[in-house]
């Protein structure tokens, strides 16, 4: 059995066979019409009878945003803390009750601006969480003013003459921070969506999985050029653990590296080189073609964005290792006996 | 009470034997003096060892049967310049052969190791008091740097007090030569060879630092013999030489203290041993997640050594992850802790007041320290009342617990354990840095004589809506408690979720509408309000005019300044509050018997500002912001000008 599955085991099953229903809670559903939110609730609720984990030992916790209000719509256990500090709170449920799948669910705004301390130390600690980072490059919440995802010279209500601060690529962002698994999807694509979200759940410590999601009110349009068939064929690489890195029309452009400066480019795939294309490799101990993977996508336009689970590593899980630790003291030093625990080793008797 | 040592009578058989076993004996012909109390101050350069000199002088006093009470001083530099003023570092501790509750206004003795030590503390000393100086470190250039022009041993500046001039680190480093020893290692020792010589001087047990330096260099055998052989030199110096012609004993407190078995205890030690039995009491795993902050550390470092308590401790990111991970610990079931000083506390308002909305509890533990900002890191301060209070956005009640005593933080931390289980609450712990650092005897508790704080979680559906479907309402309350349920994660049907935003009323189900946020916010200040608490209790035997009213780490000074007016025939009343929100019951009551009531803080009036508020009470402060606890002298005068008023 492996670290995966075994840390899987320790979260209760379902008795009886879940359906989608079974995780769509009563209350009445408040996102702007035609927002992506609702592809990801939809795919979140559809996918959760997969995972087949007892609904009650299931939590989803947010911080706020558009995206934060994800638990109330979840039948599960849930928490809409306060501002990018989902991470933290999340931290210390999942690291005291081993037996929950704990899920962050957070925006650019929450996640990578305010509360972007938190995420860097979930990720360096793998915590067992899986966090959903809705990336809408926009606040959405606060009715529209750039975020730390936004493009440069992004127009604005509070950047009226455009933005003047380059953007995290989050993927980018993760991988430096140690994250032992980093995905990328889209709102729209639901098969997509719920495949990443399955290797997720599977990947014992912290998954993060950055999910383009289109503000219709806000940004609207922000990532058409991975949405539209015939641009998206063009713009998006989609990755597959060990499938060459070939995208475009009929496969026609492909990924290799510099044999000069080691850095990855794209190319046009040709009989002399297709030898050379990048073979995906997700499992690899060093992050380093990941990060050069997740630097190939340009900022502004998004052309050559990968998808797909860029690294997916398994390192010791800091909830395991802080159990292991108590059962270490146990073995070393028995049961605490508080009574001896008080006395000390330096008492003396006054007698009546 | 026993006793580990027979009179120096006993021992004077004519033998050179100075060792029984381990434990050591004056033997000589020496004059002995009885004296009732005495005041020691240890103080030296922060690399010197002032703080683990005056902790082992504590120790071996402690198992003599004296009551004491200590204060530690030091910089908030790790190693201050040295030879340096600011460098400083001094310990205090008052031992008696009576019930003692101050460390003491002036020193009796002061070991000064250095010249800044000597011009640090020697305004504080009475006349007459004992000064015993390290000679060698009273160089020109050492003198000059904290502005002696001319040698204050030499001077005649020193003519009112009984001045012992003794080259400890020459008489170190000669009593060392055996050993393979550099210089400057074998002068490192010489903190031992000083509380050898106090030992000497005060009839000290000596069995327990040879143990304890045995323990401590257990991988060094020859640092441990070196440090050993340093403090008998110390304890032989006294007993050979001349200049020290006579030794003071001081009865162990044998009628201070009821029957039981007894230790030493400090407050940040007494209050993470208070948060492990609540945890017992409570049936509840205990999580502490913090981040490292000057005086509360040290109840990070206690809790992380007793994992096999089940005790979880998570060093945070920042203090606001700190209790952001207890209050998620709290959600899945855990009794949770955050531990913080006054900066760390404003970090953390936001997540207070989530967990005030949440209505879950959170035991948040602020060991107050000298602000604002950064302020005196090291020093006591009270000044984080209203903080704990008010500090937050909206209206978000929170309950205050005040410990009064190093050994009272215990005891303190059960009673905030029990409020915030039972009403499902964040509740302030208010310590500070006196009590966290100063240290007391402490009559040790049977496990079996502590409260019990069982909790029981939600198990099953709570309500029935009018179409007949029971459903589980996570805001449906107590109604004597008004406590919601606590239905942790992993339970089967009561999955429901919880947030920071308005919520209806019972459901819980997000609801901005005005009547409910009204009721809501009117609820959440009554179930705070209506939290059970005792009476305050009036140490009154004189029928008096003028009430002193405190709370916190003051009681020791204000029951010695209290007790010098009775004494002078003055009376006066008592009373230490120890919930600041809610009050006691009766507190109005009480305040209105009086004419005159006085409230002594180190603020500026915090509590002085709530009585006057809630009671409409004309009470007076007296205040003290200097980053030292009340001296008992100057507070019995400051009431006295008071009362005669």
């Amino acid at each position: 059995m492996t670290d995966a599955n075994a840390l899987l085991q320790l979260v209760p099953k379902a008795e009886a066979k879940q359906s989608m229903k079974d995780f769509k809670s009563d209350q009445e559903v408040r996102w702007c019409p035609g927002c992506g939110d609702y592809a990801i609730l939809a795919a979140v609720q559809g996918f959760m009878p997969q995972l087949g984990l007892a609904r009650e030992n299931v939590v989803f916790v947010s911080g706020i945003g558009c995206s934060s209000r994800f638990p109330y719509y979840m039948n599960t256990y849930g928490m809409h803390s306060i501002h990018g500090r989902a991470p933290a709170i999340a931290t210390g449920l999942a690291s005291s009750r081993r037996d929950l799948s704990v899920w962050v669910v957070t925006g650019d705004g929450d996640a990578l601006s305010i509360g972007g301390n938190h995420l860097i130390h979930a990720l360096r600690r793998n915590v067992n969480l899986k966090i959903l980072l809705f990336n809408n490059r926009i606040y959405g919440l606060t009715k529209g003013q750039y975020s730390p995802t936004s493009e440069v010279g992004k127009i604005t209500k509070s950047t009226p003459m455009g933005s003047l601060d380059a953007p995290f690529n989050p993927v980018s962002l993760a991988i430096g921070a140690e994250a032992s698994f980093v995905a990328r999807t889209v709102d729209s694509d639901r098969k997509h969506l719920t495949e990443v979200l399955r290797q997720a759940a599977e990947h014992p410590g912290t998954a993060l999985v950055e999910i383009y999601q289109n503000c219709n009110i806000f940004n609207d349009g922000a990532f058409e050029a991975l949405k539209d068939r015939e641009r998206a064929e063009e713009a998006v690489i989609r990755l597959e653990h060990g499938q060459p890195i070939r995208f475009g029309a009929d496969g026609a452009k492909g990924v290799v590296r510099d044999p000069a400066t080691g850095d990855l480019e794209v190319v046009t795939v040709t009989a002399a080189n297709e030898g050379d294309v990048l073979v995906h490799d997700a499992h690899s101990t060093s992050p380093t073609t990941a990060f050069a993977l997740s630097r190939l996508a340009d900022p502004d336009t998004l052309h050559h964005t990968p998808i797909g689970v860029l690294r997916s590593v398994e390192r010791p899980v800091y909830d395991t290792l802080m159990a292991d630790q108590l059962d270490t003291a146990v073995e070393r030093d028995g049961k605490g006996d508080l009574a001896a625990l008080l006395a000390g080793t330096d008492t003396w008797t006054v007698v009546g | 009470m026993t006793s580990q040592v027979s009179s120096p009578a006993e021992q004077a058989d004519g033998t050179d034997e100075t060792v029984v076993g381990a434990q050591r004996k004056p033997v000589g012909t020496k004059d002995v003096r009885r004296l009732d109390r005495v005041i020691i101050r240890f103080a030296g350069d922060s690399g010197d060892g002032m703080q683990l000199t005056g902790d082992r002088f504590t120790s071996e006093t402690a198992s003599f049967g004296n009551d004491l009470s200590t204060l530690p001083n030091f910089p908030a530099e790790i190693r201050a310049p040295a030879g340096t003023l600011p460098g400083v570092s001094s310990f205090q501790l008052h031992f008696a052969d009576h019930d003692i509750l101050t460390p003491g206004d002036a020193p009796n003795v002061l070991v000064a190791m250095n010249p800044a030590a000597l011009k640090a503390n020697v305004g504080d000393l009475p006349r007459g008091a004992e000064i015993i100086v390290n000679t060698d470190e009273f160089t020109r250039r050492a003198m000059q740097k904290v502005g002696y022009d001319t040698s204050p041993l030499e001077d005649g500046s020193l003519d009112g007090y009984h001045l012992h001039p003794v080259p400890l680190t020459t008489l170190t480093v000669e009593a060392l030569k055996e050993f393979d020893l550099s210089r400057k290692e074998a002068e490192r020792s010489k903190n031992m060879f000083a509380l050898g010589l106090l030992s000497w001087m005060y009839h000290r047990p000596t069995e327990g630092t040879e143990k304890f330096l045995k323990a401590k260099f257990a991988k060094k055998p020859d640092i441990a013999a070196a440090n050993i052989a340093a403090y008998r030199a110390g304890w032989n110096f006294g007993e050979t030489t001349e200049d020290f012609a006579v030794s003071y004993e001081v009865a162990p407190a044998a009628t201070a203290f009821p029957p039981g078995v007894y230790r030493n205890i400090s407050g940040n030690l007494a209050l993470s041993y208070g948060l492990i039995a609540a945890s017992r009491q409570a049936d509840l795993p205990l999580f502490l997640g913090s981040y490292p902050i000057t005086p509360a550390s040290d109840i990070l470092h206690e809790l992380s050594r007793h994992k096999n308590f089940g005790v979880r401790t998570f060093q945070a990111e920042d203090e606001i992850a700190g209790i952001g991970a207890a209050l998620g610990a709290a959600f899945g079931g855990s009794l949770a802790v955050t531990t913080t000083s006054g900066p760390g506390v404003a970090l953390k308002s936001e997540t207070i007041g989530l967990a005030v909305s949440l209505e879950l509890p959170l035991l948040v533990v602020d060991i107050q320290r000298g602000g604002p900002s950064t302020g005196l890191p090291t020093k006591t301060e009270q000044a984080d009342l209203l903080q704990s209070m008010y500090g937050r956005n909206g209206e978000a009640p929170v309950p205050v617990v005040a410990p009064r005593t190093p050994a009272d933080c215990f005891g303190a931390a059960l009673e905030a354990a029990r409020i915030a289980l039972t009403y499902r609450t964040p509740v302030f712990l208010l310590s500070d840095g006196y009590l966290a650092n100063g240290s007391e005897p402490w009559r040790v508790p049977d496990p079996d004589e502590l409260p019990d704080l069982a909790v029981r979680f939600a198990q099953g559906t709570n309500h029935t809506l009018d179409d007949g479907t029971e459903v589980f309402w996570p805001y449906k309350r107590d109604p004597q408690t008004l406590a919601r349920p606590w239905a942790v994660p992993g339970t089967p049907g009561l999955e429901h979720r919880i947030g920071g935003i308005e919520k209806q009323d019972g459901s819980g189900n997000i609801s901005y509408d005005p009547a409910n946020h009204d009721f809501m916010v009117r609820t959440r200040q009554a179930k705070i309000d209506g939290i059970d608490v005792p009476d305050l209790a009036v140490d009154d035997p004189d029928g008096a005019r003028t009430l002193v009213l405190g709370w916190g780490s003051t009681y020791g000074p204000i029951t010695a300044a209290v007790r010098r007016l009775r004494t002078a025939g003055v009376p006066v009343a008592q009373a230490h509050l120890r919930h600041l929100n809610p009050f006691p019951a009766n507190l109005g009551e009480v305040l209105k018997r009086y004419d005159k009531v006085v409230v002594p803080e180190m603020n500026l009036g915090q509590l002085a500002t709530l009585i006057r508020a809630k009671y409409l009470v004309d009470a007076r402060s007296y205040n003290q912001v200097n980053g030292m606890p009340f001296k008992a002298e100057q507070l019995a005068a400051a009431l006295k000008e008071a009362i005669d008023d």
